[in-house]
């Protein structure tokens, strides 16, 4: 049986133990079953209101998001900066609370300053989940991220994996990170040094400069976008020279373990980070990371809702089969 | 705590179990269309054993299903989510289906409303059958089981504990008195 989960908010891993991310996991498991059902679709969060606070632009994310929500019954309300009253000079404190007058009980926000889900959690009754906030974490694509190497390579435990690309403004690295050594994975940062900070190194992980290096003792490769606009700031020479060190292309995987997994949270530039072929190839469970993201986001929903109304007396008889009213 | 007090002991449960089958394949003339669905947890023990005893006297397969009213239950507001949801599986059709439907403990029959409600997302079956091993009486909606093990006289504050061989250490249905509020 699955630990308790009290959190009301998710933020980030790293403040959620290790049980803790395997309740999300273990949950999401079986939340994957709904959306292979003819009605993909579970009244638990009927009438709860999310609303979708994305004040930095992002498709995936925020369709994951909204879809999971729809599949457990909520309400969904859309709120789009650019037409919203943030443009109009009010602070984000204010816009949350407004909203939250309305009676909602979710906000999935996603911002470009690291620590406002933290903020807005202070000042809020209503959950929040953290969709992304600036260089900081993307919490949901770790948690969806280990899901999915769980699910192809069966343990989370000694595994090794190497986050591939430009690490040093990643939220999705370091909540990969944070998560992935929780659970007793080894971690490797790998990319050119000027996109791998030194002191990645503090947070426990392995730093290397050199792919061909590594590529050969890793389990999962997990790529990150390298963003074409860093190239304007030196941070690399240019885009080829990039995609000769650090592409994965069949060359490259050639010199990898033969079950190696390739992993990328889009959205990817076919041709820089990795080769077309490898993309589209047998190794990559991209398609799969979708899929599972979808039932991860629905698991947290679940779980935050759930939360601020467990009265601790209910917990003690709820495994005995005959107390379920 | 008073002393739970057994009520069903490990051969009065194979007998109603026994019983409980005979009386449904009394009911289902036509086999094909037998299913057999299971409530968890202990639903589902029971399920199973119903199901081979079933799938032996008719010399055919029959289909299985699990299923879990976490999601469906009517009390989420006042008792939140449990962190532990387990997988529903009913890996066949149900449309046209004759489904028993298979549960330790009847009660206030919300649990029994929760699997309807998520059994008829699945499908239409053509009828849907529920047997219970104990019907303790004390019931808040308007439902009714159409196979019984053993129907207890209970006041509304006692408690029914099923144990199963699969699950638990002894194999009984025990009562443990509570305050006789009815």
């Amino acid at each position: 049986m699955s630990a308790a989960w009290t959190r009301r908010h998710l933020l980030g891993l790293e403040e959620l133990s290790a049980d803790e991310i395997r309740t999300v996991l273990d949950t999401a498991a079986s939340f994957k079953e709904v959306s292979t059902r003819s009605i993909k679709k579970v009244p638990a969060l009927r009438g709860k209101v999310v609303v979708n606070m994305f004040v930095e632009p992002s498709t995936r994310t925020k369709s994951s998001f909204t879809l999971a929500a729809m599949r457990l019954s909520a309400d969904v309300l859309d709120f789009t900066p650019s037409t919203s009253s943030l443009s109009k000079g009010e602070t984000l404190v204010d816009t949350a609370k407004n909203i939250e007058a309305m009676g909602i009980d979710f906000v999935v926000i996603r911002h470009p300053a690291s620590g406002a889900p933290h903020m807005l959690s202070k000042v809020l009754r209503a959950s929040v989940v953290n969709a992304g906030d600036g260089a900081h974490e993307h919490p949901t694509q770790g948690l969806l991220d280990i899901f999915t190497m769980r699910e192809v390579k069966k343990r989370i435990e000694g595994l090794k994996v190497a986050i591939v690309g430009d690490l040093s403004y990643s939220r999705v690295a370091r909540s990969n990170i944070w998560g992935l050594l929780k659970l007793g994975a080894e971690v490797i940062a790998c990319g050119p040094s000027t996109l791998v900070p030194a002191a990645f190194k503090e947070l426990g992980v392995r730093v290397s400069y050199n792919l061909d290096e590594i590529i050969g003792e890793v389990d999962v490769i997990n790529l990150l976008r390298i963003q074409m606009e860093r190239q304007k700031s030196n941070m690399f020479p240019s885009i080829r020279e990039y995609a000769r060190f650090f592409q994965i292309n069949e060359e490259r995987l050639k010199r990898a373990k033969p079950d190696v997994m390739i992993m990328h949270p889009g959205p990817m530039n076919r041709g820089v980070e990795i080769s077309p072929e490898v993309a589209d190839g047998e190794r990559s469970v991209i398609l799969k990371q979708v899929e599972n993201g979808l039932a991860v986001r629905m698991a947290v929903l679940y779980l935050c809702s759930g939360a601020k109304e467990i009265p601790a007396a209910e917990e003690s008889h709820a495994d005995a089969g005959d107390q379920r009213r | 705590m008073p002393d739970p007090k057994t009520l069903l002991d490990q051969p009065a449960i194979e007998k109603a179990l026994a019983r409980m089958t005979t009386e449904i394949l009394a009911r289902n003339a036509s086999r094909s269309r037998l299913a057999v669905v299971g409530i968890h947890t202990r639903g589902v023990v029971l399920a199973k054993r119903i199901h081979e005893s079933l799938q032996e006297k008719c010399g055919a397969s029959i289909p299985f299903g699990t299923l879990d009213i976490t999601l469906y239950r009517d009390d989420f507001d006042t008792h939140g989510a449990k962190a532990t949801v387990r997988a529903t599986d009913i890996p066949f059709h149900l449309d046209g289906k004759d489904v028993i439907l298979v549960d330790d403990v009847l009660f206030t029959g919300r649990t029994t409303r929760a699997a309807l409600t998520e059994l008829v997302d699945f499908g239409r079956p053509s009828t849907i059958q529920l047997a219970v091993l104990v019907d303790r009486g004390h019931r808040e909606l308007p439902i009714q089981p159409d196979y019984v093990g053993a129907r207890l006289d209970t006041h509304r504050g006692d408690s029914i504990r099923v144990r199963l061989a699969e699950t638990d250490p002894a194999e009984e249905v025990v009562v443990i008195e509570g305050k006789s509020t009815s």
